[in-house]
C-alpha cells in the first residue's frame, strides 16, 4: 500500500495503482480521453497532465505510477495549463460541427472543451478532413471528428480478441481503419461506438434519429444469451431508439454484445404481430381478446374431453420471462397435460431422470476471467456468448490455455492447446479418450463404467494435459454438444473428468433464461412429452410460446409435419411468421421483454428482475396477463395474480436458485455405444443472429457477415471421396427431408461432416442438427 | 504469390526472432516482397500478414508508417532525394530540383515511360556525402553532383531498357 | 566517406583499404583481444561493468547517459530472457557516424556488443539498422556471417560457457525509431510508436525483458576500454567527457565527413580539420549535436570546446555530435522551415501535443517565409512550442520546439524583418 496526496486529500492506494486510480478512488476527477478502465493505457491524449511534486514536468496520470509519498495537483496553474494546451491541440483540426453531431450531449471532447478549451481558435490554417469508413451495417463513421485516442483499435485487439481496426499513416496523416475494403465484424463491435470519446464512431441504424437528452434512460435485462447482460434501453415516445450496457462488472462488465445492442430494431419493425387473429377457412381475421381467448379455451377444452388433455403439448422459448414460463407450465399442468418443454433445440433427454440439479455455467460468470485450464467442446463459444468469450480470452492472455474439441475450427481468437476436429459423431468417443488420457496423466483409475476400449492418441493427451496444467480447470460444453444426440453421454463423460481432474463443469446456458425456465417447471414430469416426443408422436393440439419450431427445434422438419397435421395449433408471439401462419390456427399477440415487467435467471443462478420500458404495441399483452385470463376463461383456480411480482414470488425464490443448480448426473446414468463411427453426419451451428425470433428480425444485424445464405461445407478430403467439387449444387437428404445447398470445402470442418447452419428458412425443412446425413450432386 | 526466393528470405527473417514473435519479421517481409514485386499491394501485405499469422490490418500499420514502403505503383527506379537540411547545405535541394528538370517531374511522380518516380527524402544518415540519392531504397549514391546525376540517369536508363 | 582522424574507434582503421572491415583485418587491429581477455580470464561480470563505468564513458546516442551505470541497472539474476539492442537508426538530421562504423568497422561493435552481452548475461542482441543504409545492413550482416563462423558468436563462445547471438534488424523509413522505446516497438514487427516511461526498458524492454540498448558509437567504444582500460580512454577526453568522439560534419565546410577527436577539442580546431568554411565565406551559425540541437551562433561557437559541458553550458547539446554548418547566405527563416518540416512528417502520431503541433508550428513558419507571417506569429510560435515540450510521451516534441526557440532567439530580428518586409533579409542561397 502507498499513501498519496491529492489536492491535499490523503489517501491510501495499491501498490501498482496509477495517479488516476488514485484520483477515481478520491472522487477527484481528472479529465481524459485515451484512458479507459478496460484497456491498455496509451497515454497518448495527454489531457490527463497533472502536477507531480518534484516533477519538472506535468505527468499523464493515467500512466503514471503513484509512489510512495506523492504528491499531485490536477488543477494548480501547471496541471491547468498543460490541459488547456492539450484541448486546443485537440480541437484544431476537429470540425465544430456539435449541431449536427450524432454525438452530441454525449461527446467527451464537447464537456471537456466547455471547461478546458479557449473561447476562439488561435488556430487558422486549413483544417484536416479524413476520409469515412466502411465499417459494416453497425458503425457509421466522421473520422474526420477522430481523436486518435486508439480506444477503438485497442478494443479490438484486447477486449474482441482481434485487430480490425489500426490506426495507419503516421503523424498528422494518421488514420483509423480496417484493412482495405474490410469490415468490422466483431461480435462486440458496438462498443467501439461507446467507447469512442467523440462522434467518429456513432451507431449506424441509430443515427441521426434523436439526440441523447431527449430519451429517457430506463433499465432492462438482454433477451438472448444466457449471460444476461444488463441494459440501457433508451426510449422517446414510447419507442425504443437505442441500448447500451449498463455496466455490471459481475456480468457483463462495461461491455454488450452487437446482440444486446442492435436487436431493438425488431421491436419497432412490422413484423410485430399486434391483433389477435383466427384463422377461419385458411383466412386469417382479426378479433378481439375475448374472442380469441374464447376460441382457445374451447379448442382445447374440446380436445381434451374428445381425446385426453395427454394430446395437448406445450412449447415454450427459454428467452421467454420467468413469469411467462411459470404461469405456462402452470396452466397446461393443472389443464391436466405434461407435455411441457422449454429446451426446444435439445434432442438427448436420456439424462432427464439422472440430473442432480439444473444444467448451468458451473461457476459464477467473473470466475471464466481468472480460470487456468479449460476444455470447450462443441462450442463456437464466440457466437454463443460473446461476453463469456471475451473473458475466456483474459483468462488466456493472463495464462490460462484452452483446448477443444470440435466439429469445425471457427476461430476463437484463442491459440488452443490441443484441438480435435472430429464429427460430431466422433465428439462422445474423443472425450471418452481424453478422459482415459487424463486417467493415465493423473495416475488415477477410471470409473467402471467408463472403462471400456478406447485408442489414446497423442493428442488427446495433450489435451488432457492442457486441462490438467491448471488449478482452475472448467470443461465446457458448448451449444453443439447440448443439442447433440448424445449430450447426456458428453455430459457424463465430462463429470467422469472432473471427477478426476478437480475441474468444473460448465454448460452454458444458450438462452436468457434456460435456467429460470428449468427452475419454474417448464420441464416435462410425470411422463410428459419433451420437446423431441412431442413432435415426434404427433399431437392434436400444440401450444407454442414464442417458439418458431420450423427454426428453433432439434428437427424441424419433423415439427413442422406435426403442427401441420394437429388439429389445433396455439401461437402466442410477439412476431407475425409466413410459417405460422400456415401451421397455426390462432395467433395470440404477446409482447417482447421491452413491454413487460419480468425477470431471467441467467446461466449463474442470477435472478434479474426488470420492468417494461415501453408500453405494449397496439393490442398486444403482456403475456402474464394473457395466461391468467386465460386460465380465467378456462376456470382454473389459482391464478389470481395482480402483478407479475406476484408471479414471480410464486414462481421461485432467488434466495434458493444456486443451491437447486448442479451439472452432476446420478450414479443410475449408463454410457453405451461408444465405437467410432464414420458415416457421415450433419453439423448444424445456429449463427448469433438466427437464435431467436428477435435477431431474426433485426435489419442491421441481418445484414452482418454472420448472417449469410447456409451453404454445405464438407472437407476437402470427404469432396474427393464423394467427387464433389466446391461450388456444385449438391442435394442433402436427412430422413424424409431433403433440401439443396451450394457447396463449399474447406479443411476447418472435420472429415465426414457436412457443416449446414440451423435457424434459418433455408435449412428449416431439414432433420435434426447432427442427424446423419446423405449428399448427392444435383 | 511471392518466389519460393522470396519466401526463403523472408523465412530466414522469421528465424532471427524467438519462436513466439513472427511478428518482428514483418518489416523484413514487407521489404522483400515489395523488392520482388516493386511495390505493396493490398493483396501482398494481407499474403505478408497471412504468411505471419498477423492480422492483415497490423501489417498494414507497418507498410504505412514507414517511409520507404510504396503503397502505390512506382517506377522502374525510384530515385529518392535527401533535401533535409544539412544536405541542402551540400547541394541536395539544388540535386533536386535538377532532377525534376532533367526528369521533367516533380516528387511523387512517374515520368511517362515509367521509368522514373521521384520522392523527396528525409535525413539517410549520409549528410556528409550531399547530395545524396538513393536508388530503389537500397543503393546509396554519395557527392551527386550534376555530372554524377547525368551519368547516373543515363546508367539507369540503359538498365530499364 | 573519409574518415579523417582516428581514435578510440578507428584507430589503425585504414579506410582506403577495401577489406578493413573484414573480421581478419580486426583481429590483425587487435580486435577481440578484450573478449578474449575476458573470458580467458573469466573476469566478473561487475568487474566488466564497473571498468565501462571508470571509462565515464557517456552515450553516445544523443542523450550523454552514463553507459555504465545504464549497464549496471540491468537485473542480473532475472530468470527469463534478457536482451541488449544496439541503436544504429541514425536519422537525426547531420548524423551519418555510425554508417561509418559499420561500414569500415563492423567488428568493433560486435566486440563490443559481445562484451556487453558479456557483462550483462545477455544471450540474444539485435542491431536495429538505418532504413536508408541497405548496403551497410548487408555488410554487417556478412560480418555476423564472419564472427559467427569463428566462433565469436553463437553458442559456447571461443570454448566458454558464454553464449550470445546477435542479429540485424533493418528499419525502413522513420526517424521516430532512433527513440529507444519506438526502436523496441519496431523491433516487435509493429509501428515505432515510443512507449511511455515507466517501466524502463531495463525492466520491461524488448517483447517485455530486460533490455540495454546503447548507441552503436558506444558499444564500438568498449572494446577499446577493455583492452587498453578505462584509464587510457578517460585520457583521450576530459574529465566527466571520456574518449574520443565521432563527429559528423556537414554543411558548408570544405572537407565535410567524421572526425574521431578527443572530447573537449576547442570547435576552431574542429572547423580546421574539415578544411574550413566552403568557399571562404563567413560563419553565420552551427548547430553543434544534431538538428534537435538548438543552433548557435558562430562567434558563440568559435570560442567552445567540443564537449557535453562546454557545449550545454552555451546553451545547445552535444547530441549526437553532428555538426552542421552554415554560412553567411543561409536564410534562418528557411533553414528552420526545413527543420520543421521533418518534424512535422516524422512525428508518430501517437501524441496529441506532437501529432498536432508539429504541423502546426510548420505551417506558421511555413507562412513566415512565404511572405504571409502575422505580426504575433513569434509569439504563436513560442506558446504552441511551450505547449509542447514536456508534454508528450518521447522528446521528438522537444526535439521539434528547441530549433524554433532557438532560431527565434538568436536569429530574432531576422524573422521580423520576414514578416514585416514579407521578404528575406538575406539573399538565400542553400550552397
Ligand atoms: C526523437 C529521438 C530520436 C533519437 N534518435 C536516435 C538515433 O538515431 N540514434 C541513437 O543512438 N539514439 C537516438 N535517440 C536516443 C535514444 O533514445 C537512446 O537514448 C540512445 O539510443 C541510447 O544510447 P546511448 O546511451 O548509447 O546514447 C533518439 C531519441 C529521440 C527522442
Ligand atoms: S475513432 Fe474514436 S475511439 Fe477510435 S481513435 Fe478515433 S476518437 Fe478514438
Ligand atoms: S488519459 Fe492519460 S494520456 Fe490520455
Amino acid at each position: 500500500m502507498l499513501e498519496i496526496e491529492i489536492n491535499g486529500q490523503q489517501l491510501t492506494v495499491e501498490t501498482g495503482s496509477t495517479v488516476m486510480d488514485a484520483a477515481n478512488q478520491a472522487g477527484v476527477y481528472i479529465p481524459h480521453f485515451c484512458y479507459h478502465k478496460k484497456l491498455s493505457i496509451a497515454a497518448n491524449c495527454r489531457m490527463c497532465l497533472v502536477e507531480v511534486e518534484k516533477a519538472p514536468k506535468p505527468l499523464p496520470a493515467c500512466a503514471t505510477p503513484v509512489t510512495d509519498g506523492m504528491k499531485v495537483k490536477t488543477h494548480s496553474e501547471l496541471a491547468a495549463k498543460a490541459q488547456k494546451g492539450v484541448m486546443e491541440f485537440l480541437l484544431i483540426n476537429h470540425p465544430l460541427d456539435c449541431p449536427i453531431c450524432d454525438q452530441g450531449g454525449e461527446c467527451q471532447l464537447q464537456d471537456l472543451a466547455v471547461g478546458y478549451g479557449g473561447s476562439s481558435s488561435r488556430y487558422e490554417e486549413e483544417k484536416r478532413v479524413v476520409a469515412n469508413k466502411d465499417l459494416g451495417p453497425l458503425i457509421s463513421t466522421d473520422m474526420t471528428r477522430c481523436i486518435h485516442c486508439t480506444r477503438c483499435v485497442r478494443f479490438g485487439d484486447e477486449i474482441a480478441g482481434r485487430m480490425e481496426l489500426g490506426m495507419a499513416n503516421r503523424g498528422e496523416h494518421s488514420e483509423i481503419m480496417p484493412f482495405i475494403s474490410k469490415t468490422v465484424d466483431s461480435e462486440l463491435s458496438g462498443n467501439m461506438i461507446d467507447l469512442c470519446p467523440v462522434g467518429a464512431l456513432t451507431s449506424k441504424p441509430f443515427r441521426y434519429s434523436a439526440r441523447t437528452w431527449e430519451l429517457s434512460r430506463r433499465k432492462s435485462v438482454s433477451p438472448h444469451d444466457g449471460l444476461g447482460s444488463n441494459l440501457i434501453v433508451q426510449v422517446k415516445h414510447n419507442k425504443v431508439y437505442r441500448v447500451l450496457p449498463n455496466e455490471n462488472e459481475a456480468i457483463n462488465e462495461c461491455w454488450i454484445a452487437d446482440r444486446d445492442r442492435f436487436s431493438y430494431e425488431a421491436l419497432n419493425s412490422e413484423a410485430r404481430l399486434t391483433k389477435p387473429m383466427i384463422k377461419n377457412g385458411g383466412i386469417w381475421k382479426e378479433v378481439s381478446w375475448t374472442q380469441v381467448l374464447e376460441y382457445v379455451a374451447h379448442g382445447l377444452l374440446d380436445i381434451r374431453k374428445n381425446s385426453g388433455a395427454s394430446e395437448i403439448a406445450g412449447l415454450i422459448s427459454p428467452h421467454s420471462t420467468t413469469e411467462e414460463i411459470f404461469l405456462f407450465q402452470k396452466l397446461l399442468r393443472a389443464f391436466g397435460t405434461n407435455n411441457i418443454d422449454s429446451r426446444i433445440k435439445q434432442s438427448d433427454f436420456s439424462a432427464d431422470s439422472a440430473y442432480q440439479g439444473i444444467p448451468w455455467l458451473g461457476q459464477s460468470i467473473a470466475e471464466f476471467s481468472s480460470l487456468n485450464s479449460m476444455l470447450l467442446v462443441g462450442s463456437n463459444l464466440r457466437k454463443e456468448i460473446p461476453l463469456l468469450a471475451s473473458r475466456v480470452r483474459y483468462a488466456v492472455k493472463h495464462g490460462a490455455s484452452v483446448a477443444t474439441i470440435t466439429a469445425k475450427d471457427t476461430q476463437q481468437y484463442i491459440k488452443f492447446k490441443g484441438k480435435a476436429l472430429v464429427s460430431p459423431a466422433n465428439f462422445a468417443n474423443t472425450l471418452l479418450a481424453v478422459l482415459h488420457a487424463v486417467a493415465q496423466s493423473a495416475g488415477k483409475p477410471l470409473p467402471a463404467s467408463f472403462d471400456t476400449k478406447v485408442e489414446v492418441t497423442a493428442l488427446h493427451q495433450e489435451i488432457a494435459k492442457t486441462l490438467l496444467s491448471g488449478e482452475k480447470q472448467v470443461i465446457l460444453l458448448g451449444a453443439e454438444a447440448q443439442y447433440h444426440p448424445q449430450f447426456a453421454t458428453l455430459l457424463a463423460i465430462a463429470n467422469a473428468i472432473a471427477e478426476l481432474s478437480g475441474a468444473i463443469v460448465s454448460v452454458p446456458a444458450l438462452a436468457a433464461n434456460s435456467v429460470g425456465a428449468w427452475a419454474v417447471g417448464a420441464v416435462p414430469t410425470d411422463a410428459g412429452d419433451n420437446a423431441v416426443q412431442m413432435f415426434a408422436k404427433p399431437k392434436q393440439a400444440y401450444v407454442l410460446f414464442n417458439v418458431e419450431p420450423e427454426l428453433d427445434t432439434y428437427n424441424p422438419a419433423q415439427a413442422v409435419a406435426a403442427l401441420s397435421s394437429a388439429k389445433m395449433v396455439v401461437v402466442c408471439s410477439a412476431f407475425k411468421s409466413a410459417a405460422a401462419e400456415q401451421y397455426a390456427d390462432v395467433m395470440l399477440p404477446i409482447t417482447p421483454f421491452s413491454e413487460t415487467a419480468g425477470s431471467y435467471v441467467n446461466t449463474e443462478g442470477k435472478l434479474q428482475p426488470f420492468n417494461g420500458v415501453v408500453k405494449p404495441q397496439g393490442d398486444a399483452r403482456p403475456a402474464w396477463k394473457v395466461l391468467r385470463v386465460l386460465a380465467d376463461v378456462l376456470e382454473l383456480p389459482g391464478f389470481a395474480y395482480d402483478s407479475a411480482e406476484e408471479v414471480r414470488a410464486d414462481a421461485l425464490d432467488a434466495e434458493k436458485i444456486l443451491s437447486r443448480l448442479n451439472n452432476r448426473l446420478g450414479d443410475g446414468f449408463a454410457v453405451n455405444g461408444l465405437s467410432a463411427v464414420d458415416s457421415i453426419v450433419r453439423h448444424a451451428e445456429v449463427p448469433l443472429y438466427n437464435a431467436d425470433p428477435i435477431v431474426r428480425r433485426a435489419p442491421a444485424l441481418q445484414a452482418t457477415k454472420d448472417v449469410a445464405v447456409p451453404v454445405a461445407v464438407v472437407n476437402p478430403a470427404l469432396a474427393e471421396r464423394m467427387g464433389l467439387s466446391a461450388g456444385a449444387k449438391v442435394q442433402v437428404k436427412q430422413a424424409n427431408a431433403t433440401s439443396s445447398f451450394e457447396l463449399v470445402i474447406d479443411s476447418l470442418v472435420a472429415d465426414n461432416t457436412v457443416s449446414i447452419p440451423a435457424g434459418h428458412p433455408a435449412t428449416s425443412m431439414l432433420g435434426g442438427y447432427f442427424d446423419h446425413v446423405s449428399l448427392e450432386r444435383v | 504469390m511471392l518466389t519460393t526466393e522470396s519466401l526463403a528470405k523472408i523465412d530466414r527473417e522469421v528465424a532471427k526472432y524467438p519462436a513466439a514473435q513472427k511478428q518482428s519479421a514483418v518489416m523484413g517481409a514487407l521489404r522483400i516482397a515489395q523488392q520482388e514485386k516493386s511495390w505493396l499491394s493490398t493483396d501482398l501485405i494481407e499474403f505478408v500478414a497471412n504468411y505471419l499469422d498477423i492480422p492483415p490490418i497490423a501489417a498494414y500499420e507497418v507498410a504505412t508508417f514507414y517511409n520507404m514502403y510504396d503503397l502505390k505503383p512506382v517506377g522502374k527506379f525510384k530515385i529518392t532525394v535527401c533535401t533535409n537540411l544539412p544536405c541542402a547545405l551540400g547541394g541536395g535541394v539544388a540535386a533536386a530540383d535538377y532532377l525534376k528538370e532533367k526528369l521533367n517531374i516533380g516528387f511523387g511522380e512517374t515520368t511517362a515511360d515509367g521509368k522514373f518516380t521521384l520522392v523527396e527524402g528525409e535525413c539517410m544518415g549520409a549528410c556528409g556525402d550531399a547530395p545524396v540519392l538513393l536508388v530503389n531504397n537500397h543503393s546509396m549514391c554519395s557527392f551527386m553532383s550534376k555530372e554524377a546525376i547525368d551519368a547516373k540517369l543515363a546508367e539507369l536508363d540503359k538498365l530499364g531498357n | 566517406m573519409a574518415v579523417f582522424e582516428k581514435g578510440v574507434i578507428f584507430e589503425g582503421v585504414d579506410t582506403a583499404d577495401s577489406s578493413c572491415w573484414s573480421l581478419a583485418a580486426y583481429q590483425a587491429r587487435g580486435g577481440y583481444t578484450a573478449l578474449k581477455k575476458l573470458i580467458e580470464a573469466q573476469t566478473p561480470q561487475d568487474e566488466v561493468i564497473a571498468e565501462i563505468k571508470n571509462s565515464s564513458l557517456r552515450g553516445r546516442g544523443g542523450a550523454g547517459f552514463p553507459t555504465g551505470l545504464k549497464w549496471s541497472f540491468m537485473p542480473r539474476s532475472f530468470p527469463g530472457d534478457k536482451y541488449i539492442v544496439c541503436n544504429s537508426d541514425e536519422g537525426e538530421p547531420g548524423t551519418f557516424k555510425d554508417r561509418d562504423i559499420m561500414w569500415f568497422n563492423p567488428h568493433a561493435l560486435i566486440e563490443g556488443m559481445i562484451i556487453a552481452a558479456y557483462a550483462m548475461g545477455v544471450k540474444r542482441g539485435y542491431n536495429y539498422i538505418h532504413g536508408e543504409i541497405f548496403e551497410v545492413y548487408e555488410r554487417f550482416e556478412t560480418a555476423l556471417d564472419e564472427a559467427r563462423a569463428a566462433g565469436l558468436l553463437g553458442e559456447r563462445i571461443l570454448g566458454s560457457d558464454f553464449s550470445f547471438d546477435l542479429f540485424a534488424h533493418h528499419g525502413y523509413g522513420a526517424y521516430i525509431c532512433g527513440e529507444e522505446t519506438a526502436l523496441l516497438e519496431s523491433l516487435e514487427g509493429k509501428k515505432g510508436q515510443p512507449r511511455f516511461k515507466p517501466p524502463f526498458p531495463a525492466s520491461f524492454g524488448l517483447y517485455g525483458k530486460p533490455t540495454t540498448i546503447n548507441n552503436t558509437e558506444s558499444f564500438a567504444s568498449v572494446p577499446f576500454i577493455i583492452k587498453d582500460g578505462a584509464s587510457k580512454f578517460l585520457e583521450a577526453g576530459k574529465p566527466n567527457n571520456g574518449g574520443t568522439k565521432l563527429f559528423s560534419i556537414s554543411g558548408h565546410v570544405n572537407r565535410p565527413g567524421n572526425y574521431e577527436i578527443p572530447l573537449g577539442t576547442p570547435f576552431a580546431t574542429l572547423l580546421e580539420m574539415a578544411g574550413g568554411m566552403k568557399d571562404g565565406k563567413k560563419l553565420k551559425a552551427v548547430i553543434p549535436g544534431g538538428s534537435s540541437a538548438p543552433i548557435l551562433p558562430g562567434d558563440v561557437m568559435m570560442d567552445l570546446t567540443m564537449d557535453y559541458d562546454a557545449i550545454s553550458k552555451a546553451g545547445s547539446m552535444l547530441g549526437s555530435g553532428a555538426v552542421i554548418v552554415m554560412n553567411e547566405d543561409v536564410c534562418m527563416v528557411k533553414a528552420l522551415e526545413r527543420l520543421a518540416y521533418f518534424y512535422h512528417e516524422e512525428s508518430c502520431g501517437q501524441c496529441t501535443p506532437c501529432r498536432e503541433g508539429t504541423g502546426w508550428l510548420y505551417r506558421v513558419i511555413h507562412r513566415i517565409e512565404n511572405g504571409l507571417g502575422r505580426p504575433d506569429d513569434l509569439d504563436l510560435l513560442t506558446s504552441v512550442g511551450n505547449n509542447m515540450a514536456g508534454k508528450t510521451i518521447c522528446a521528438l516534441a522537444d526535439a521539434a520546439v528547441f530549433p524554433v526557440r532557438s532560431f527565434t532567439k538568436h536569429f530574432r530580428s531576422e524573422f521580423e524583418y520576414h514578416i514585416e518586409n514579407k521578404k528575406c533579409l538575406v539573399d538565400h542561397k542553400w550552397f
